[in-house]
């Protein structure tokens, strides 16, 4: 199946241009001069003869807001475990931007070039409070020596709390995060991931759980991080996806069912039938 | 705008404000670092308030195995790596000092040869093995006391954690490497006096060791030792970098994911933990006044790990409680009940485990609140 990018999408942010804002963390920016920061071609993952991954591209532009439904077993979650450096694939390549090589990096240092993940059940760290939390996940240098003897100046003071600010748990700073309510966490993670300032943000299911609502405070702030950062979203929830998505894509069966606007998508006659026909 | 920079020893002495357990144990190691000597050499033998040599001594074995279950803690504690081959690095730093130890025997000893030590005489050798070179100089056996130890640890790290093998499948490699030096020491062959260790130790830089004031001087070390490394040890936890290390006990995958090299990390603490492993080996054997491959018996390093979790794990100063209370209480019942002592541990260790998740400074903590 060919693919075309960004079908009927509509104009997207493609102002941003990234400053190689990767401070201190001697990681290599991507080049992002032909404006597609992931390319994802030909990946095919297999688990004991199970195709997880068939054949599967995608490519996402800078600055972009992407959402990716499928049903389950498409992929979705494997997909972004290619891409964060969890799974090697059997065939197929991932760049990152033009000149980085996803395949050929470890998990710390596909973060460390600018690509965060949040993850589908929302993992903080329990014991450890709101703002070490953050702290923890600040891009800065994340060597033993450096670690050992770091202190936080007053601007990264103050970036924390900015992130508190926009994730709302101000109040919460200085309470174990493990007593955060399940919402509370997922704004958590969506704050460490603020707090990396990474170039992609990949996002595994933002909302589930979450009350109306959180809902829609969490569909504002993906919207307000578009352009400035690349985001792919991954989510179940249609209401939610309709909401924040420009451009769609349709995983089935690990392979790409289609892609396009929300309407699109939704009239497309395939993805009817295995997906949205019910 | 708020200044940056926080020299280390800030963030060590705001940590220590806030860290009650371990300044109760650092006023308790100055008092004996007082008191101890005092009653022992100052007041005359036969007065109530007089401290025997004995005691002095039992006393300094203690803070060895305080000092090991620091060790242990460190990793355990605060990094999720449940090390069950701990006494393999202890051992190795005691047998360092050992080894300078039987160098200075030298005539005295059965046999009478100036070089070599009685089992090698006894064995029919007639030169010094490579590895026995240059152990006769203090320093080099002191270096030798964290660079062995540090250098196994750094092998077998970077084996196990790039592997990225955790859990308890790491205890149980870590149990087999015990093991396999245990069975590698007792051979003859290896050198360093089989069965039967390294012992008969008469002088330590050229003064007696068994004076009272040497045992002082032992005793003085241990305590110095133990607190100097308490204070590293609440630094590292206290830095961001000990905020790592518990966030890879709890999230290992989450903290990769932000970027941190986990198995760096790992290696790092693993390696510092088996160094300060190998100082308390060191500090123990001129004071036991033998080291021998029993040590290396994976018993041994499972009683550590009862003692942190008799103490109360990932505190520090409960490791050094849980280490100073068993090692009593096993002193008294292998003498008033030795066959009791066993199952005592083992009632000890199940107990603890049901009843006090955080071991004993944790009931403390909670009567206090």
């Amino acid at each position: 199946m060919s693919v075309s990018i960004n079908s009927g999408g509509g104009p997207i942010g493609l102002r941003f241009k990234p400053t190689g804002r990767r401070h201190s963390t001697n990681a290599p920016s991507p080049d992002l001069s032909h404006n597609i920061i992931l390319y994802v071609e030909g990946i095919t993952v297999s688990f004991d003869g199970f195709k997880a991954l068939n054949d599967l591209n995608l490519y996402i532009e800078t600055g972009e807001l992407r959402c990716i439904i499928g049903p389950n077993g498409a992929g979705k979650t494997t997909m972004m475990d290619v891409i964060t450096g969890k799974t090697r694939p059997d065939t197929g390549s991932a760049w990152f931007g033009q000149t980085i090589d996803l395949l050929g990096l470890t998990e710390p240092e596909i973060a460390q070039v600018g690509i965060g993940r949040k993850f589908q059940k929302p993992t903080v760290f329990a014991e450890h409070s709101v703002f070490e939390n953050l702290e923890l996940a600040m891009a800065d240098s994340k060597r033993v020596w450096h670690v050992l003897f770091a202190k936080l100046n007053g601007e990264q003071r103050d970036r924390i709390d900015e992130v508190l600010q926009i994730i709302g748990l101000q109040d919460a700073r200085s309470g174990r995060a493990g007593a955060l309510s399940h919402g509370q966490k997922q704004w958590l993670e969506i704050g460490m991931l603020l707090m990396q300032d990474p170039l992609l943000l990949l996002v595994d299911e933002p909302v589930a759980g979450m009350t109306p609502q959180e809902t829609e405070r969490t569909a504002e702030l993906l919207v307000s991080l578009a352009g400035k950062h690349s985001v792919v979203v991954v989510e179940h929830d249609m209401n939610f996806v309709r909401s924040i998505a420009r451009t769609v894509t349709v995983l089935h069966e690990g392979h790409v069912l289609a892609e396009g606007s929300m309407d699109e998508v939704q009239n497309h006659p395939r993805v009817k039938e295995v997906y949205l026909g019910e | 705008m708020e200044t940056t920079t926080m020299k280390p020893p800030s963030i060590l002495l705001a940590a220590l404000r806030q860290d009650r357990g371990g300044q109760i144990l650092l006023a308790l190691l100055a008092a004996a670092l007082v008191l101890v000597p005092l009653t022992n050499l100052v007041v005359p033998e036969g007065s109530a308030l007089h401290l025997s040599t004995y005691s002095v001594t039992l006393f300094g074995k203690y803070l060895c195995y305080a000092l090991l279950a620091i060790a242990v803690d460190l990793v355990w504690g605060y990094c999720g790596i449940l090390s069950l081959g701990h006494t393999a690095f202890f051992a190795l730093g005691g047998y360092a000092v050992g080894m300078y130890l039987m160098r200075q025997i030298g005539t005295r000893g059965v046999y009478g040869d100036p070089i070599l030590p009685d089992f090698m005489v006894f064995l029919n050798w007639k030169t010094l093995p490579w590895f026995w070179q240059g152990m006769n100089h203090f320093p080099v056996a002191l270096i030798m006391v964290v660079l062995v130890p540090g250098l196994l640890a750094l092998i077998f790290g970077w084996l196990a954690f790039l592997s990225r093998v955790t859990g308890v499948y790491l205890s149980i490699i870590t149990q087999a490497l015990t093991f396999a030096l245990l069975l590698a020491f007792f051979r003859n062959e290896m050198g360093f006096g089989g069965n039967n260790g390294l012992t008969d130790f008469k002088e330590l830089l050229g003064f007696d060791l068994q004076a009272p004031g040497m045992r002082i001087a032992l005793f003085v070390t241990t305590v110095l030792a133990l607190a100097g490394a308490y204070l590293a040890c609440r630094y590292i936890v206290a830095s961001r970098f000990g905020r790592v290390l518990q966030a890879i006990r709890d999230a290992e995958g989450r903290t990769r994911f932000i970027g941190y090299k986990v198995e760096s990390y790992k290696l790092w603490i693993w390696v510092f933990s088996a160094m300060l492993a190998g100082i308390a080996g060191a500090l123990y054997v001129p004071q036991v006044g033998i080291i021998n491959p029993s040590e290396f018996a994976p018993i041994n390093s499972i009683e550590v790990v009862i003692w942190v979790a008799v103490g109360g794990r990932g505190t520090l100063y409960g490791a050094v409680a849980g280490a100073v209370l068993v090692n009593y209480a096993k002193t008294y019942f292998t003498a008033a009940a030795p066959e009791v002592w066993l199952y005592a541990l083992g009632a000890l260790f199940v107990l603890a485990t049901l009843f006090l998740p955080r071991g004993v400074v944790g009931l403390m903590r909670r009567a206090a609140a």
